[in-house]
């Protein structure tokens, strides 16, 4: 099917898989229902972004105190680091594809799976942020009398949110892009347009695709505007400088 | 949750694709058929073979997509290094590829390139700019600006600096951005297979279904150790490269 389409103009496919999110179309598997149309995207993309918002959740709870703990106690850097770098090793469709196979189905072991994928980055950041606080800036908060809770809390974490705000966009898009293939494990996204060419067409598969890209933005410009928020105006008038 | 597609991989996920039942046909019940078998030994002693093709042809998406992947941020960097005003436009740019889904973009190529391993290595190697960019950039901005007018001052010019100085003492922070993207493009390649371009991804995902558990791990292990090695190989090529680094680490210890 696909290489029926090269002879076409460049881009004739788009206006099909523009045809296909507004409108339903015929499909020749599913027995005269129709698929595509807006209200079928913007049901998938509502799970999609239910299951990443669900899974960053997950990631946060878990990564952000383990990083502020042992960023302010300045220990398990190799762990905490090397989590980092081998979390980006992970291949996405084989972790997915395992989930699949040994756990089981459903949105549980979905948001587990992409939680494992989100805690690294956000979790090294978090550690390498507190790490960067100047250690001046520590003592003297100690030398005003505030505990170390309240160090962690009111001087770190604020100083650190520009590291840690990395982290949580680069686990954000390692999330949304992975709960593409979510359908692999039951989950119906976006991700089924891209999947099912047989049941969508190609022009559902390259509107699965336009729709995820436009999700994936919609994310990556949503947290860099709440990066912009949580920093604090000190910080900001430093990077001014 | 009532997708049509769902019947296909939910009826795959603990049983085996047809394929690998035909390939032991004759004999009872093989450790495969046992969806609660984690990992069968003697089926990957015998089909450790299967995985040579895919193996190269994941490499070889990986060295291709990085390779011009750094020739083009490389490119990228040196014009916004000469013309500040490109910086901050190149690096949005990078920054929207970058955050789009690989699977996404491999079929937003579709009705332009259609399938296959361009399609792969087009949008593989448009992932690895943002990442090779911004550490090129950071890499130059923290080059002290005294080292800058020391070289300005033995009479270098401004080619020179970038040439001689600068970008000899970018060379750590550019390598680390080589290692992230390298590694997460072996991890992402996997996904190659569903722009019909080959890789891991065949053994995990083939024909339309989840293989079985075995099969994934082996994939799954492949993809790891590849990316393990490719990150050791560029850190040694680093330290080879910078030997002034380790002269000056000896010298303060």
């Amino acid at each position: 099917m696909s290489v029926a389409l090269l002879p076409h103009p460049l881009f004739a496919g788009f206006a099909g898989a523009f045809e296909f999110i507004f409108s339903k179309q015929e499909s020749s598997v599913t027995g005269g229902k129709k698929v595509g149309g807006f209200d079928q995207v913007l049901e998938l993309a509502w799970t999609q972004i239910e299951v990443s918002l669900l899974a960053l959740a997950v990631a946060l709870l878990i990564a952000i105190p383990l990083g502020l703990y042992f960023g302010h106690k300045g220990t398990g850097e190799l762990l905490a680091v090397g989590l980092g770098n081998a979390g980006r090793a992970i291949p996405e469709l084989a972790l997915i594809a395992f989930v699949a196979a040994i756990i089981g189905v459903g949105i549980v072991p979905l948001t587990g799976a992409l939680a494992v994928l989100g805690i690294p980055p956000i979790l090294t950041n978090t550690f390498v942020g507190i790490r960067q606080v100047d250690r001046a800036t520590v003592d003297a908060a100690r030398g005003v009398g505030m505990s170390e809770f309240e160090i962690m809390r009111k001087v770190e974490l604020p100083i650190a949110v520009p590291s840690i705000m990395t982290g949580i966009r680069g686990a954000s898009v390692n999330i949304v892009a992975t709960a593409t293939i979510a359908p692999l494990v039951g989950v119906v996204t976006l991700g089924d347009f891209i999947l099912g060419e047989n049941v969508y067409g190609v022009d559902g598969v390259v509107a699965g695709a336009i729709c995820t890209a436009i999700l994936a933005l919609l994310f990556e410009f949503a947290l860099a505007g709440l990066q912009r928020r949580l920093t604090s105006k000190g910080l900001r008038l430093q990077e001014a400088q | 949750m009532n997708s049509p597609l769902l019947a296909m991989p939910l009826a795959a996920v603990g049983q085996v694709e047809e394929g690998f039942f035909h390939e032991r046909t004759g004999e009872t019940l093989p450790c495969q058929a046992h969806p609660s078998h984690l990992f069968c030994w003697d089926w990957a002693a015998e089909n450790i073979n299967r995985y040579g093709t895919p193996t190269l042809q994941q490499f070889e998406l990986v060295i291709i997509s990085v390779v011009i992947g750094f020739i083009v941020a490389f490119a990228f960097a040196l014009l916004a290094h000469r013309y500040h005003l490109l910086e901050w436009p190149l690096l949005a740019g990078t920054g929207v590829i970058f955050a789009v889904p690989s699977l996404a973009f491999f079929l937003l190529l579709l009705p332009i390139t259609g399938r296959g391993r361009e399609t792969a290595i087009i949008a593989l190697s448009a992932y690895t700019l943002q990442i090779i960019f911004r550490n090129i950039m950071s890499g130059l901005a923290n080059v002290p600006e005294s080292t800058k007018d020391a070289a300005r001052g033995m009479g270098l010019s401004d080619r020179q600096i970038l040439w001689k100085v600068e970008l000899p003492l970018a060379v750590p922070e550019i390598v680390g951005g080589l290692r992230i993207a390298t590694v997460s493009t072996v991890a992402i390649a996997t996904l190659a297979v569903f722009a019909h371009a080959g890789g891991l991804g065949t053994q995990i995902y083939g024909q339309g279904n989840l293989t079985f558990p075995t099969s994934i791990i082996i994939a799954g292990t492949i993809a790891i150790l590849m990316a393990l090695t490719f990150d050791a190989v560029l850190l040694t090529v680093q330290r080879l490269i910078t030997p002034w680094r380790r002269a000056a680490s000896q010298a303060a210890a």
